[in-house]
């Protein structure tokens, strides 16, 4: 592991460092310092207020920072367009499903497949057969195969979830962020959706928000805790679960 | 040819637009005088702004209320021509400066100013029709669209626009003809446009135009771009965060809908044969908004149909009740937009063609079935093709 190509191997995929914003002096994350492997599946967790979506707003470029660094891949983040954080590999789902209401399921996951991208890409996009087995295949994933005609407007709330994942999943990101992915979802849709997450995290690093206790322990391979924009505890779920600060602030109330 | 077919929306589609084109084409030249067949023809010209108006405000959900800017712009690129060749020494030899508009000599200008001097050639001022708005409309939308001013913002400044427009057309009397415009147009490359013949030929040049601008419009609508155009007034974030530039497709659609008011522009200087700034202002570039809201904000074809009979309904009421016209015309936009959104297009979805195939006892479902099971695409499609005056839901 002390050979350069070992040392490469284990480089994280994405490195946060002395990350910080503040609004009006209100500091949402303060000198933050996250690093994610390749292949990892993370979970942030905290309470309401802890800066943790705001972190996921960085990474994509939704927010700006006011200082500190987001390294993906060697390209810092915090200086690019979000279309070009996009076309990087960093892949993002918001916290209300996100979803063209108005187009079909199969227009929804169309829309992210990366190619036309550009004015007159689009205006000659051809629907060729490489997009209609791509989204054939995501739709199957997403437990949606025989939805595709719907209207998405229509699905229930816990397919408009799965068609958001699609929809990145259409995109293929190395970076994945899922902003509670199983709100508002029933029991037996969240053992499906950790199902899913843990077949979509295969060759590809996740990053999920969440509070449901009993999905994170299904999908975590390792728990950060912010708190008041700052890390507060990481490491196995066990070992979160077990840190008296932790208790303290979280998981005690 | 399938493709084409998709183009045009299907059968319905082409139903739809061949009743249209019947009705421009043929039935209005048949039954119509001299007279009334100019006007249709200059109804037609707000038309052109209207189909833009679908594109950039129905669809792309970017309503200016400036387009007469880029109307009067295009109109009075071609006005600018007419009236340099109306203004031959010859037939202006008795103005102090022989060979120059007689409203320049008004305002004691001795010179062509140099703005006008490309205007001498009718290349340049037909690529100018084009290029000018466009590149108007490409500054404001860059300017605009890249800092993310959006919804009534955006509304507000192309009002702004449209006004400084105007107050600039009428300040600078000597160089524009001032508040009268750019008046007594005659002869375009020597051929006189004032007689019926040249209308008529005018007219269908025009509705040839307009045609034209429809299919490139329904081409924009079926292909990934008008997806994504619905897409973005839905969830304007998610399309940022799938990796579009939204800015670039706004600039685009609002470029276009630019264009074709510009069109219509010129083909108004050419067939009313003048121009003036009371195109240009908030008001007539608030009522052609008003002509899509009436024939339907998602519908081509209805936009057409909708400048039509609220131009017919203005020429009649201002004919016969002038004072009521402004209220109705109030009425009618408020009815609009609280009754029936989707304006006369929307209409005919949910009521006339129940009607009609009430009218036809063909049952409804015949035509609209998609087959179960079959692959997406052809599926898509032809949902997607379904009516002649296209509704999303």
């Amino acid at each position: 592991m002390t050979s350069p190509t070992g040392f490469q191997m284990n480089k994280p995929v994405l490195a946060i460092e002395g990350l910080t914003v503040s609004f009006d002096g209100f500091k949402a994350v303060d000198d933050l310092n996250l690093y994610i492997d390749r292949n990892e599946v993370r979970v942030v967790i905290g309470p309401n207020g802890a800066g943790k979506t705001t972190v996921l707003d960085l990474i994509c470029g939704k927010t700006r920072a006011t200082g500190g660094s987001i390294q993906f891949k060697d390209r810092e983040l915090t200086k690019m367009n979000e279309y070009d954080i996009v076309r990087a590999g960093v892949g993002r789902k918001f916290q209300t499903p996100s979803i063209y209401d108005n187009l079909s399921v199969f227009e929804n996951l169309e829309m992210s497949f990366p190619a036309g991208r550009s004015v007159f890409g689009a205006l000659f996009f051809k629907r060729t057969q490489a997009v209609l087995e791509r989204v054939n295949q995501v739709a199957a994933d997403i437990f949606l195969g025989d939805l595709l005609q719907q209207q998405a407007g229509l699905l229930s709330h816990g397919q408009k979830q799965w068609l958001e994942i699609g929809m990145l999943l259409m995109q293929d990101p190395e970076l994945l962020m899922l902003d509670e992915p199983v709100a508002g979802m029933s029991v037996s849709e969240r053992a499906q959706t950790a199902d899913l997450l843990n077949r979509i995290s295969q060759g590809r690093s996740v990053l999920v928000i969440e509070h449901d206790m009993e999905f994170v322990k299904s999908i975590a391979h390792k728990v950060t805790v912010l708190h008041q924009g700052k890390v507060l505890a990481e490491g196995s779920m066990e070992s979160v679960q077990n840190n008296p600060k932790v208790i303290e602030v979280y998981l005690g109330h | 040819m399938n493709a084409l077919n998709k183009m045009l929306g299907g059968r319905q589609g082409v139903v739809g637009l061949l009743i249209l084109a019947t009705l421009i084409l043929v039935v209005f030249p048949l039954t119509l005088d001299a007279f009334r067949l100019n006007m249709v023809g200059k109804y037609l010209t707000y038309a052109f702004v209207a189909v833009g108006l679908v594109l950039c405000w129905g669809y792309g959900g970017i309503l200016s209320l400036g387009q007469g800017v880029f109307f009067g712009l295009g109109g009075y690129c071609m006005a600018m021509f007419l009236k340099l060749e109306a203004s031959d020494p010859e037939s202006t030899k008795i103005q102090s400066t022989p060979g120059i508009p007689d409203f320049m000599d008004w305002n004691q200008i001795t010179e062509l100013p140099w703005l006008w001097v490309p205007f001498h050639s009718f290349t340049f001022t037909v690529m100018a029709v084009i290029v000018l708005p466009v590149l108007l409309a490409l500054i404001i939308g860059v300017a605009l669209f890249r800092r993310r001013v959006g919804d009534v913002y955006f509304s507000i400044v192309t009002q702004a626009i449209a006004l400084i427009l105007t107050v600039l057309i009428i300040g600078q009397q000597g160089l524009t003809g001032g508040i009268n415009g750019i008046t007594d147009l005659k002869t375009l490359l020597g051929w006189d446009i004032r007689s019926d013949s040249a209308k008529l030929l005018l007219y269908f040049i025009n509705a040839g135009l307009l045609f034209g601008c429809i299919l490139f419009g329904k081409f924009i609508l079926n292909s990934k771009l008008g997806r994504l155009l619905m897409a973005m007034r839905d969830k304007e974030e998610r399309v940022r965060f799938s990796g579009y530039d939204v800015a670039a497709f706004k600039v685009f659609v609002y470029c276009v809908a630019a264009c074709f008011s510009a069109i219509g522009g010129a083909m108004f200087a050419l067939q009313v044969g003048f121009m003036s700034p009371s195109f240009v202002g908030i008001v007539p570039s608030i009522e052609m908004v008003i002509f899509a809201a009436v024939g339907g904000r998602m519908s081509l074809l209805g936009a057409v149909y909708g400048s039509l009979l609220v131009n017919y309904g203005k020429t009649y009421f201002s004919e016969s009740f002038p004072e009521l016209w402004l209220y109705l015309m109030g009425g009618l936009f408020i009815a609009v937009v609280m009754y029936f959104p989707n304006g006369l297009a929307g209409l005919w979805e949910s009521h006339g063609r129940k009607w009609l195939s009430g009218v036809t006892r063909k049952p409804a479902t015949v035509i609209a079935s998609p087959a179960p099971g079959i692959t997406p695409t052809p599926a898509l499609a032809d949902k997607k093709a379904a009516s002649p005056l296209e509704i999303q839901p």
